[in-house]
This record gives structure tokens, C-alpha cells and sequence, in this order.
């Protein structure tokens, strides 16, 4: 068995790899099948993976680039994500991926999409609306031709005709990973001592670039070697952080999080590895099961629309869950779906007496001792005065 | 948005400024006694708005984009939006949000100083706008009522197909329509959602003629400062009711004498004598300083012939009408055909067109630090529009209702800057002109002038 240094220094590694060297070695391996790439937070990767085509998680530069020309095209009040996806972009870093598809979750990768049709017309590229009509008659027969127009385009795009049995045997394998990955943060959750959250961070993103069944196989690898493994148990606050769905913050903002005496029991770092959050069915037919999946089984999150009760009381739930002492809200500068929706956090939270904190970061961010300190304080606060 | 107090346009007033003052008046008066007269009160949004619809069952709309602008030309959005930030509002975000919240705050007091009423039903027409979501979401949070959510499908292919269409038209009809009986206790009437859309489309027709006047040298309107008059009425209440019909009528006359007479446009210290530049203006304008910002232009002879936020409530220069015998449809297609709600390869398209069309010296781009629906990919709006036409671009960045960020020095500076541009490629026609940024210079400063 592999010990977690291993695992974790494989994660590492395609975290580190901006050059995407297992996506070319991949493709070498699969006689030049394509890569299709994809932004935050979620599209139904099973459609990519049953054409037989690399899905890759694109998440930004990780602040481990320098963004000369990806600044040339955004206003100082943009987000980080769009200058360093186009920096890698425009430094050659993306020219082993085909396809680029973009969900709805904000006006700015709404409007990368566009940016992308106009500065790489050679590329494949797609703008994956969702609906935010959950009604099956409506949202879903909506979404299901979308899915239907998506799946068509990336035949094409493969140049192979896979039936529906392929998107069956991907969304099988889908749903093996989601509950591999359910079990690594169920995990996480009960014994955060065994599982820092960085480790599981990297874990959880390597499944960006992975084949789904290798990244599975790893999840479980380092489930098995991470309770196996001897690790202190110490006095950390329990904290849920929250915000981070897209841009992501740099790894040592989550290192600096436990070293300030944090434990994260939940997050929503990379919440695409973990959507939809129940098993999608296997037997039906697919696209309906699909668009079902995202329809029924969505996790809450700022880009979705919430038509019953109100944004905080998700986040209040899962505080109860996970037997959570504190809420980090952590979002990146210049994100609204985050930003804008904190206020209504901030309320819930205090109206269920859950102590909190709040400070933005960019994926570029290299500083990390104020939220050291501000992450400390938290975490001291709840342990002199927290009631429990 | 439109709807600005005539008043502070200067002292030079046509008739139909005149009349346009008094329908605003008259629509914030009845919202004022709405809960006394017993009307029902639906709060919406300018883009992808269904006035007809909310007509037809006799209900009052309300924009808070349109308080959000009105305060902003009051001068009170500062401190609206000084008080959302002291309740943890971020910094970040758009100034509309934080100015509305402020303002429901301080007692949310109209544009016309009397109290606006509370809403019965938020109609979400989430259309080319992300932030509208949100928007909603904290207002949902305040007035405790129900929330109708319409969602828009983007032009992500620069299409809207007959699925798009159709998932709106099942949304009206599960969705929005059944609130909307729910909360007025009566059915769609749908004769009179007919009537309304028929009289929207003559109301159409006037607004383009008044929009495509400023193809003529000189241009008697200015479709920018002065355009946001003329879009106001049927941008909001007004769609699809006889005084929008009466209103459009009038404008046209007296934009027809204006041509008549060869007379330039009215700008807010009188008309404009020697037109000397034509600007395609993509981008909201600034409200803080609204006149301030026209007279940058006005005083140097420039006046805007087209722009993009003109269209923010309907591309009707592209063709569309409302039409009465397809009521849902038509609605359907008039939300997803927004301007905001184009992918940007159409935008760019546009932009091109008016250029030529207009016969345009450039490209000004106002980047407003509020709105990534619109401001995300101006850059690029920018450079791809000068490659095709050849016309210099210019970029400067204001925002919508923050005064802090609007820093009038510097932006009358780089105005002044890029009209010099455009008069130095005049006596250099033909030449190359350009002004080289090195690419990781910060957009803010940039005032490129590309081959």
C-alpha cells in the first residue's frame, strides 16, 4: 500500500504541472484522443469521458504563473480566474485540449465564453446554460436538450458514435468516484486529524486531470492510507469554509488555515469533483438521468437559484451536520456569486448563533500571515467561548 | 437606464421631456397610493421585463435599477450604498445592490420623495444578469413575499432556438402567470395582453425611426445621454400603454423638425452647434455626475450616434417587434434578445455595424466597475472592433452610482485625449496611428489606438 507522502506527492505533481503533462501523456497513450476542458463549477463530464475524450478541470493558474497577458484583457475589478485560464491559454499551456466548455455560474465566465469563440476559433467551444427551473416538465426538458445538443457536438468532436450504453458505463463510473470522494470527506469530516485539508485538496484535484478510474482508485488509495497512517489529534476549532467554489484559493491559504488551529470538516473547494451529491441513475435513460442529477441531487451553491427558504439556511444545516463550531467565508476578490449572497450568510449565522469570519483572497495571493492571524483569533475565540 | 429627472438635463426642455416627466410623476403617485387603491405591486427588472404582461393584469411594476440610477442623479447613492457596506455588503459588488439596499434602509423613499410600496410579488426575469439573482435573493429576505423566477437562457451560440424559446414560454406559464393570478385573485386577461403588445409594437416602430436619425450629419439626437430619455418609457412602465404611444409620437415630431432644420442635438447647456466627432459609445453611462459626463462631450463637439446600453431593454434597430398573435412567444424572444443577454461575438457585430452604419470616428468604451455583464470582454470588444473598422477605440472607466469611482479630472482627461486621436488620424488619414501600452499595464490606463 502506498504510504499518504506518496499519494499526496503524486497529487502534488499534476497540482504543480501548469504544462498539463498528464493530459499529453494521456492522449500519447490513447492513440491522440481528444481533451476537453472545462471551467467552474460543474458540467456533466460523464458525456465527455462516454466520447471517449479527456475531461480536465481547468481551475485557474494557482497563483503559480505570472499573468503578463491575461491582465491585457481584464479591467482591475475582474476575478482572477479568466486572466490566468487565458494566460495559460495564450502561453501554449491549453493547446493540448480540443474542446472548452463553460457553465453558467457568473456574467464573467459567461462572458469568457465569448472571448474564447472570438481568440481560439480553431477550438470547440460551448457555453453549458443550466436551467434554474428545477421542475422536470420544464427546467428539465429544457436541460435535456441541451444535454442532447452537447452530447451531439462532442460525437463530432471525437469523430466516434458511442450509444447510450457508453453514457450508462460513465455514469457508473461518475458515481464511483463521487462516492469515493464522499467518503474521503466523510472522513475528513469525522476525524480531521487524519485528513488535512490540504491533503485532500490536492487529492480532490487531481481528479481534474485524471481518468475518472484512476482518480477514484487514488481517493481510496489515500482513504486507506490516511486512516492507517499516525497522526496527533489536536485542539483545533471545526470550521466549515465556504465561498470557494470557483476561483480557488492558493494551497497555503489551506495549509494556513490548520497551521492558525483550524480544522475544515467541510468546504466547497473544487465543489465540481463532488456535483450532483447523490448517485445519478445507471439504468434509465441517460440524458433524463443526467439532467435528473443536476435537477434533484445540485449541492447549494451561490450560482444556483435557491426557490424555496432562504441561501443560509443550507449552510446552517450543513454547520449542524458536520458538528461544525465556526463558518470561514472565504471568496475570492471581485466574485459575485460569492459576495454578493454573504450578507445573507452573515445573517444566518448569527441568527443560529455560529460564529464566523470573512476575508477574500486571489489565487495569486502570496501573503498569507494576516489570515493567519485573522484565522487564529477565530479559532481561539471558539475555543475559549464557544458554548460547547 | 432611463428615466432621468428632466430637470437635470438644463434648462432646455421639449415636449416631450415635458411629457416624460409627468408620466413618471404620475407612475410613482399611483405606487405611492397602490396599497390604498388596492393595486398589486410586482418589483422587476428592466432587462427581459414583461410590463405588457403585468398590464394585463392591472399590477404596478417597480425597477429598483431605475431608483438605483434616480438616486444616483439625486446624489444620495453614496450614502445608500455607504450604509449596504457598513451591513457587510461587499465592496466588490455591484453599487445598484448596495444602492437599493441602502435606500430600502433609509426608508425607501422614491425618486419623487414619497415612500415606494412594499412589493406582493418579486418577478425575477433573470435575463443577461447574474446579479439579478442575488439581487432578489436579498430582497426576498426583506419583503417576505413570493418570487416569480424566469429564467432567460444566454446567446451562448449567438442563437435563441425554439427550445430556449419554449422552456420561457413554459416558465410564463407555470411559473410567472400563476403568481401573478395568485397574487391579483384573477386570470390573465389575454385580449388585453394582446392590445398592449400590438400598441408596444407602434410605440417600437417610433423609437427606432428616433434612434436611426443620428445616421444624418449632423446628428439631431445624441443616442447616448440623450438616448436614455428616449428608451425610458418604453424601457419600464410605460411598454405597451397608450402614453408610450402618445410619448414616441411626439419625440418623433420633434426630432423630425430638429432634421428639418439641420439642428444638432440638445445637450444639458442647449444644442450642440458644430458636430465634430461621431462616437459609438458601448458601455452605462455614469449617473453621479450624469451631466458632468455630457458636457466632457458636449464641449468638444462630440456627440454619441449610437450605443450599446440604448439596447440594454430591447434590440428593436435589429428588427424585433412585439407581436400581439404570438403573446408568449413574442415575450420570450423580446427577453432573450436583450442586449446584455448576446454572446460577445454578436456584441462585437453590433458595435461593427453602428460603426459603419453611423458612420462613426470610433469606439468609446465606458467600463463600469459595477456591471461584468457588460464590462468583462470590453477589452477585447475593444480591440476587435478597431481591427475591423479601422476606427480608433478609447477606454474609461466610471461606474454606475459610486461617486468614488468617478474621478472627473481623469476622465475628462483621457476623453480630451482620444477626441486628439481621432483628429490626428483625421490629418493623418491613411497613416498609422498608434499608441503602444505594454500588454501588462493596467486596462485603467490604457487609451489605445490600434491599426
Amino acid at each position: 500500500m502506498s504510504s499518504v507522502e506518496e499519494i499526496v506527492g503524486r497529487a502534488d505533481a499534476l497540482y504543480h504541472d501548469l504544462e498539463f503533462g498528464s493530459v499529453k501523456r494521456w492522449r500519447e497513450a490513447h492513440g491522440g484522443a481528444k481533451a476537453v476542458g472545462y471551467l467552474p463549477i460543474w458540467v456533466p463530464r460523464e458525456l465527455i469521458d462516454a466520447a471517449g475524450m479527456l475531461p480536465v478541470g481547468l481551475m485557474g493558474g494557482r497563483g503559480l504563473i505570472e499573468i503578463i497577458r491575461g491582465d491585457a484583457w481584464f479591467q482591475s475589478y475582474i476575478c482572477q480566474i479568466p486572466r490566468s485560464t487565458i494566460e495559460l491559454a495564450l502561453t501554449g499551456r491549453l493547446d493540448a485540449i480540443d474542446g472548452f466548455l463553460f457553465p453558467s455560474i457568473c456574467d464573467v465566465i459567461r462572458n469568457l465564453s465569448g472571448m474564447w469563440k472570438v481568440m481560439f476559433p480553431q477550438k470547440y467551444v460551448r457555453y453549458v446554460d443550466v436551467p434554474q427551473n428545477y421542475d422536470s416538465a420544464v427546467g428539465g426538458r429544457f436541460f435535456e436538450g441541451e444535454l442532447r445538443h452537447l452530447w451531439n457536438d462532442l460525437k463530432k468532436l471525437s469523430g466516434t458514435d458511442p450509444g447510450d450504453d457508453a453514457i450508462r458505463a460513465s455514469i457508473a463510473r461518475y458515481n464511483a468516484n463521487r462516492r469515493a470522494i464522499g467518503d474521503l470527506m466523510a472522513l475528513r469530516s469525522e476525524q480531521p486529524w487524519r485528513v488535512p485539508t490540504w491533503e485532500a485538496y490536492l487529492v480532490l484535484f487531481a481528479g481534474n486531470v485524471l481518468p475518472v478510474d484512476e482518480h477514484t482508485a487514488m481517493v481510496r488509495e489515500y482513504i486507506a492510507a490516511a486512516r492507517a497512517a499516525d497522526r496527533p489529534r489536536r485542539d483545533n476549532a471545526r470550521v466549515v469554509v465556504t465561498g470557494s467554489f470557483c476561483e480557488q484559493p492558493p494551497l497555503g491559504l489551506l495549509k494556513t488555515l490548520e497551521l492558525a488551529g483550524c480544522y475544515v470538516v467541510a468546504d466547497d473547494l473544487a465543489l465540481g469533483r463532488r456535483w450532483p451529491d447523490a448517485d445519478v441513475d445507471e439504468t434509465g435513460e441517460p440524458l433524463h438521468a443526467l439532467s435528473e442529477g443536476f435537477l434533484k441531487h445540485s449541492p447549494p451553491t451561490a450560482a444556483r437559484y435557491e426557490p424555496d427558504g432562504d441561501r443560509g439556511a443550507p449552510l446552517v444545516q450543513l454547520v449542524k451536520r458536520t458538528r461544525a463550531e465556526g463558518v470561514v467565508l472565504a471568496a475570492p476578490s471581485f466574485c459575485d456569486p460569492a459576495l454578493l449572497e454573504q450578507p445573507i450568510l452573515q445573517d444566518s449565522l448569527d441568527a443560529a448563533k455560529v460564529p464566523w469570519t470573512a476575508f477574500k483572497y486571489s489565487e495569486s495571493l502570496g501573503q498569507f500571515q494576516v489570515i493567519r492571524e485573522q484565522a487564529g483569533t477565530f479559532a481561539d475565540s471558539i475555543k475559549l467561548w464557544s458554548e460547547a | 437606464m432611463s428615466e432621468p429627472d428632466p430637470k437635470a438635463a438644463g434648462a432646455v426642455k421639449d415636449a416631450s421631456m415635458i411629457k416624460q416627466k409627468e408620466m413618471i410623476a404620475g407612475h410613482f403617485s399611483a405606487l405611492s397610493r397602490a396599497k390604498e387603491s388596492g393595486k398589486k405591486v410586482v418589483y422587476t427588472f428592466v432587462p427581459g421585463n414583461l410590463t405588457e404582461l403585468l398590464h394585463a393584469f392591472d399590477v404596478l411594476p417597480v425597477y429598483p435599477e431605475i431608483n438605483a440610477l434616480q438616486s444616483g442623479m439625486r446624489k444620495k447613492s453614496g450614502a445608500y450604498i455607504t450604509e449596504a457596506e457598513r451591513l457587510g455588503h461587499s465592496e466588490d459588488v455591484c453599487t445598484y445592490v448596495k444602492c437599493d439596499i441602502g435606500m430600502l434602509k433609509a426608508g425607501n423613499i422614491g425618486p419623487t420623495g414619497e415612500k415606494l410600496p412594499e412589493p406582493d410579488l418579486l418577478l425575477l426575469s433573470y435575463t443577461g444578469c447574474f446579479t439579478f439573482m442575488k439581487w432578489f435573493e436579498l430582497l426576498k429576505r426583506e419583503y417576505h413575499c413570493p418570487v416569480a423566477m424566469l429564467h432567460v437562457p444566454y446567446q451562448g451560440d449567438g442563437e435563441f432556438t425554439p427550445a430556449m424559446r419554449d422552456y420561457v414560454v413554459d416558465q410564463l406559464r407555470t411559473e410567472v402567470i400563476p403568481k401573478l393570478e395568485q397574487i391579483t385573485g384573477k386570470k390573465l386577461d389575454e385580449a388585453k395582453l394582446e392590445e398592449a403588445l400590438a400598441r408596444s409594437s407602434v410605440a417600437e416602430d417610433d423609437l427606432v425611426w428616433v434612434l436611426e436619425s443620428a445616421k444624418n450629419k449632423p446628428s439631431p439626437i445624441d443616442a447616448y445621454f440623450g438616448g436614455v430619455y428616449y428608451i425610458g418609457p418604453i424601457f419600464t412602465a410605460f411598454r405597451g400603454t397608450d402614453l408610450a404611444v402618445d410619448y414616441y409620437r411626439t419625440l418623433r415630431a420633434e426630432v423630425q423638425q430638429r432634421l428639418d432644420l439641420g439642428l444638432g442635438p440638445l445637450t444639458p447647456e442647449g444644442e450642440m452647434k458644430n458636430e465634430r466627432y461621431r462616437l459609438v459609445v458601448e458601455g452605462p453611462p455614469n449617473w453621479t455626475s450624469f451631466n458632468e459626463f455630457w458636457k466632457m462631450f458636449a464641449d468638444e463637439g462630440a456627440v454619441v450616434v449610437a450605443s450599446s446600453y440604448t439596447k440594454v431593454g430591447g434590440m428593436y434597430d435589429a428588427g424585433f417587434r412585439h407581436d400581439p398573435t404570438r403573446p408568449l412567444e413574442t415575450l420570450a424572444e423580446y427577453c432573450a434578445g436583450c442586449y446584455t443577454n448576446l454572446n460577445l461575438p454578436s456584441r462585437i457585430s453590433m458595435l461593427e455595424k453602428y460603426v459603419r452604419e453611423y458612420s462613426a470616428d470610433g469606439l468609446l468604451i465606458n467600463s463600469v466597475k459595477s456591471c461584468n455583464s457588460f464590462s468583462a470582454g470590453q477589452l477585447m470588444i475593444l480591440r476587435e472592433v478597431e481591427q475591423r473598422t479601422g476606427v480608433p477605440g478609447g477606454f474609461i472607466e466610471t461606474d454606475l452610482v459610486d461617486p468614488r469611482y468617478f474621478s472627473a479630472a481623469n476622465v475628462k482627461n483621457r476623453i480630451e485625449s482620444y477626441l486628439q486621436m481621432i483628429e490626428q488620424k483625421r490629418r493623418n488619414a491613411g497613416a498609422r496611428v498608434s499608441v503602444q501600452v505594454p500588454a501588462a499595464v493596467a486596462p485603467k490606463t490604457r487609451l489605445a489606438v490600434l491599426p
